[in-house]
């Protein structure tokens, strides 16, 4: 399994790989494109050889500090719809504790670090460049 | 003189009018922020860059202040949005 997919999130997926007979607690994060603003999809672009290499430190930084838990995620690129996943994070503890400070962590990191982009397209045909840090520069960022 | 690849993305890619450019950077301490002044000289629409952008050399984020090397790959970063 990539990390970076142009492929819809498959949930079924992402749990096997975290899942154990020895792991009694799993958190599923699904981040969803959300309906804001007459958006219709966002459209998804990333940095892919940084974003691998930034996931791939963040899934360890985790593993590390919650060493029996296992977690992996899958980010999408390209244009996602209304409603469906642009990222799926899944982590598997022994106890729900660790499954779910995993699962917090690593999207929590993901937000500050992943070099992903996201355009976003409205009804009306128009699109906005996302900045979540809410600063303006040329074109019309906004706040998100 | 070091040689540099430099990478641009998402708004930054639309503002310079290119995915990557090759760009030299003269002196043996020369940093990200030379390389981005460089790219201002030679890019017209990379004039409309922010002053401080987020770097990545590498395929790590650095500050503008970081050095650069010969054959570094140098990644001009918009506000980062995954998730």
């Amino acid at each position: 399994m990539t990390y970076l997919s142009r492929s819809p999130i498959s949930v079924d997926s992402l749990l096997a790989s975290v899942q154990s007979p020895a792991r009694g607690g799993t958190c599923v994060f699904l981040g969803t494109v959300r309906s804001d603003d007459d958006v219709t999809g966002i459209d998804y672009s990333a940095y892919d050889d940084m974003a691998t290499a930034e996931i791939e430190r963040i899934l360890g930084e985790a593993q590390e500090r919650w060493t029996n838990a296992r977690v992996t995620l899958q980010h999408r690129l390209g244009l996602v719809p209304l409603g469906e996943a642009s990222i799926g994070i899944v982590a598997a503890a022994p106890h729900r504790d660790e499954a779910f400070a995993a699962c917090r962590y690593v999207i929590e990191e993901v937000k500050q670090r992943l070099p992903v982009w996201k355009k976003e397209l409205h009804a009306d045909g128009t699109t906005t460049w996302v900045d979540p840090s809410g600063k303006q520069v040329a074109g019309g960022l906004r706040d998100r | 003189m070091p040689n540099v690849t430099v990478r641009f993305f998402a708004r930054y890619a639309e503002l310079a009018g290119c995915d990557s450019t090759a760009v030299r950077v003269s002196g043996s301490a020369a940093t990200v922020a030379d390389v981005l002044a460089r790219v201002r000289e030679t890019i017209p629409g990379a004039r409309d860059l922010p002053p401080r952008p987020l770097a990545a050399v590498n395929l790590r984020q650095v500050k503008l202040d970081a050095r650069v090397n010969d054959g570094d790959e140098v990644a001009l970063l918009p506000p980062l949005a995954g998730g």
